[in-house]
């Protein structure tokens, strides 16, 4: 009888998913992977405000499907499919998180989590801020554990943002906050904000602002929500009042922050144009849906409408995918990201006109047969303002990119 | 999955063919041609079949330099900026394409003469003033072993100086290709004098002989060799549609610059920002869908997927919509200047309007997306 070595057994189901590196392995792994993960619930490709899971430390799970999905891909990585394994990723590369979002939408999967931390404190520490700063910041954003909200724009400083005049005074172990924000989304409910702080009020406007990670439990912060044309409230002012922040909880150097937050706008840009709102085709059509609405019968202008609508969806669609090839093969969109932002949030806009064209009167009712179709309308008026406005975009192609005098 | 970035090879290719015809074939080599009445330029074509292009899409094999279709629309789009004339589309484009997708000996030895750069073609589908291939009712019928056809092509772009033709008609079991010299008795060729200044003709035919050798594929099943052969020109159409954009545009954002009035710059006023603004980011999409439409032919030979159609009708439907504002904000920015013969943006705002009429308009593709898309 022959001694022989016996073969390890290879069980796939142990191996992490982030451990295939091989692009067609990964997509046979990930498939067996969310068949067996992906709770039925969460499989209505549903992407609507009521049916975000936002994390943090206070968050109610709508479901323990929702609990559960989060949890499961928050422990492959998954949440934050491109962040490094240290700090809570998958640490996938391009091909494999075209894979991974292919993958989700075959089966139409919802996001196991969004945040303001996944889509702009994330970028901008990964970019800027100390390896202490990732390990401690990053991880609980993945987990979804810690709610971050952007304190930005304030009352005088809306488009013309660099004025802001919230200020951050230098009390030697500490730094001192007084001052007001407005348009924090879901302040009131954030565990943690990222804000844009004077640091030197005699410096040129740009040269003086510092980028801040504030404890929103610290004394002397509360907040307002403000009620919205849609009956919903998810934006807030934020008021500092003599509010202490540990001196390590400056991103990048003090006065320095303008670099931070022109750097996360890009993100941002990219974000409100539809990386996150389901633009990137591969979704159902557009016009399926409002030929279903309209019961299977279009009229001619509608149809036309909503042809138009779907072969700008596919190209800008197709645009937000080639930035990330570009930005992959060392080409980062810089000023371009404006168009990104102009062009999705502009037809954002169109595409719920279209919706309510086709919904008739249902469309009309807060809450009625369409759900929260009228909400989520009158929602989308504000893309083309939050994380600056059209003509703020278009200003910034023509003088940046296009090298317009003035 | 391609990525959608171009590579090197691609960004060197773009380079070289701008060097080239911005010396060989700029706008102004267009309206020479135009003033001294002619539609052809042999002694550049044969430098571009020199250069590889004629051969563009011919496999190594039949000389040619096989390049793929992405590189066929990076050449196109170069074609474009500068509005070059050749048989680029109609010859080493559609036909090699539906050549390509034929075997045998004569399907081999038009490869080669295309990538020699020694034959040109055209292709005559349509008959009515919209492109509908599938409503062709020319008949080809059966005399013997052979066909006779009789009826008439319309808008048969470069029909005018073809060597052949690809003609499509109506046999008793189906529509069926033909591939034909072009002098052969019974064609009777029309040169329409056309907006663009280019090469178009209407081409009649009566009782014109085709034998079995004369089709090009299978007899009743044109489609399979002319829809590849219609999704490859589509989509190098569309590339040549968004570099005359970008050329046009190009001219538009200098020409803000350098205009004064009121003391300053135009385009310091932000009303033109925004409309020049505006019309780079519908450029940039669509070069997208233009990249895209490329990838996806190279990735797919046999162009039979739903989802080649889809990308080549996306890139067809944006190209036609953005060169249409490229050149309306081109004439508008530029004010009187832009309206006068001796400006160039004319040529382009007439060329525009025949490539987005070429091989089927917005509607026609919009159509097609819709229906992929399941609407």
């Amino acid at each position: 009888m022959q001694f022989c070595i016996a073969e390890q057994p290879q069980d796939v189901g142990e191996a992490s998913l982030h451990d295939i590196t091989d692009p067609g392995e990964f997509r046979s792994a990930l498939r067996v992977w969310l068949e067996e993960n992906c709770p039925e619930e969460m499989r209505d490709g549903a992407g609507d405000e009521a049916s975000i899971c936002w994390g943090g430390k206070n968050w109610a799970f709508a479901s323990d499907a929702q609990r559960q999905w989060l949890n499961r891909c928050a422990s492959e990585g998954l949440t934050v499919p491109t962040w490094p394994r240290a700090y809570g990723g998958a640490g996938l590369d391009r091909a494999r998180e075209k894979i991974f979002h292919a993958e989700m939408r075959r089966i139409n999967a919802r996001a196991p989590l969004q945040s303001f931390g996944i889509w702009m404190l994330g970028p901008a520490l990964l970019h800027f801020g100390t390896e202490e700063q990732k390990l401690h910041y990053l991880p609980p954003i993945a987990r979804g554990e810690v709610r971050w909200c952007p304190g930005y724009s304030e009352p005088g400083a809306g488009s013309d943002l660099a004025s802001l005049q919230t200020r951050c005074e230098d009390k030697g172990d500490h730094w001192l906050v007084n001052g007001q924000k407005v348009w924090t989304s879901y302040a009131d409910r954030a565990d943690w904000i990222f804000a844009l702080v004077r640091t030197d009020r005699d410096a040129p406007k740009h040269k003086g602002i510092s980028f801040v990670l504030l404890d929103m439990e610290s004394e002397g912060v509360s907040t307002r929500p403000i009620r919205l044309i849609s009956g919903a409230s998810p934006f807030c002012e934020t008021f500092f009042d003599n509010v202490q922040v540990p001196k390590e909880q400056v991103v990048g150097e003090v006065n320095r922050g303008w670099d931070v937050a022109k750097y996360l706008l890009t993100h941002e840009r990219q974000m409100i144009s539809g990386g996150a709102g389901g633009l990137t085709g591969g979704g159902r059509a557009l016009g399926a849906i409002l030929s279903e609405d309209a019961g299977g019968e279009m009229d001619t202008v509608l149809r036309a409408d909503a042809m138009r609508a779907e072969v700008d969806t596919l190209a800008i669609g197709l645009t937000l995918e080639r930035y990330k090839d570009q930005a992959e093969a060392g080409q980062g969109a810089g000023d371009a990201s404006a168009m990104l932002k102009y062009m999705g949030t502009e037809l954002n806009k169109q595409r719920f006109e279209l919706l309510m064209s086709s919904g008739g009167s249902d469309a009309l009712e807060w809450d009625g047969p369409l759900g929260s179709r009228p909400a989520d309308w009158l929602r989308t008026k504000a893309n083309s303002i939050e994380g600056g406005t059209s003509e703020v975009m278009l200003s910034i192609v023509a003088k940046r990119v296009l090298g317009l005098p003035g | 999955m391609a990525k959608l970035v171009k590579t090197e090879e691609e960004v060197m290719l773009a380079d070289m063919a701008r060097g080239f015809l911005d010396e060989a074939a700029p706008v102004g080599h267009l309206r020479a041609l135009r003033d001294t009445g002619q539609t052809h330029d042999p002694a550049l074509w044969a430098e571009m079949a020199n250069m590889g292009w004629a051969g563009v899409l011919v496999p190594e094999a039949q000389g040619g330099s096989d390049m793929g279709h992405a590189a066929a629309g990076v050449l196109a789009g170069e074609m474009g900026r500068t509005l070059t004339l050749s048989p680029f589309l109609s010859t080493a484009v559609i036909a090699a394409t539906a050549l390509r997708h034929v075997a045998g000996d004569r399907a081999g030895a038009a490869l080669q003469a295309i990538a020699a750069g020694q034959r040109t073609y055209a292709l005559a589908v349509d008959e009515g003033t919209k492109h509908a291939p599938e409503a062709s009712q020319m008949a080809a019928h059966k005399v013997g072993n052979g066909f006779r056809l009789n009826g008439a092509k319309t808008f048969v772009v470069d029909g005018g100086n073809a060597d052949r033709l690809l003609v499509l008609a109506r046999a008793e079991e189906g529509l069926t290709l033909f591939d034909l010299p072009a002098d052969r008795a019974g064609i009777d060729r029309t040169g329409t004098a056309m907006i663009d200044s280019r090469d178009s003709a209407r081409v009649d035919f009566t009782e014109v002989e085709a034998t079995g050798d004369d089709v090009l594929g299978t007899v009743g099943d044109a489609m399979s060799v002319l829809t590849p052969a219609l999704q490859a020109g589509q989509a190098a159409l569309a590339a040549e549609a968004t570099g005359l954009a970008a050329g046009a545009f190009g001219m538009t954002v200098d020409y803000l610059k350098e205009r004064k009035q009121f003391g300053v710059p135009i385009g310091a006023f932000q009303a033109l920002q925004h409309r020049a603004a505006h019309l780079w980011c519908e450029t940039e999409v669509t070069a997208s869908a233009i990249l895209n439409a490329g990838r996806m032919l190279d990735e797919d030979p046999e162009n039979a997927t739903l989802a080649v159609s889809l990308a080549v009708s996306l890139a067809k439907a944006r190209a036609n919509q953005t060169a249409k504002l490229a050149v309306i904000e081109g004439v508008q920015m530029h004010g009187g200047i832009g309206m006068t013969d001796a400006f160039d943006m004319g040529f382009y705002m007439k060329r525009a309007r025949v490539a987005a009429e070429w091989l089927g308009d917005y509607g026609y593709h919009a159509e097609r997306v819709a229906q992929a898309r399941g609407f």
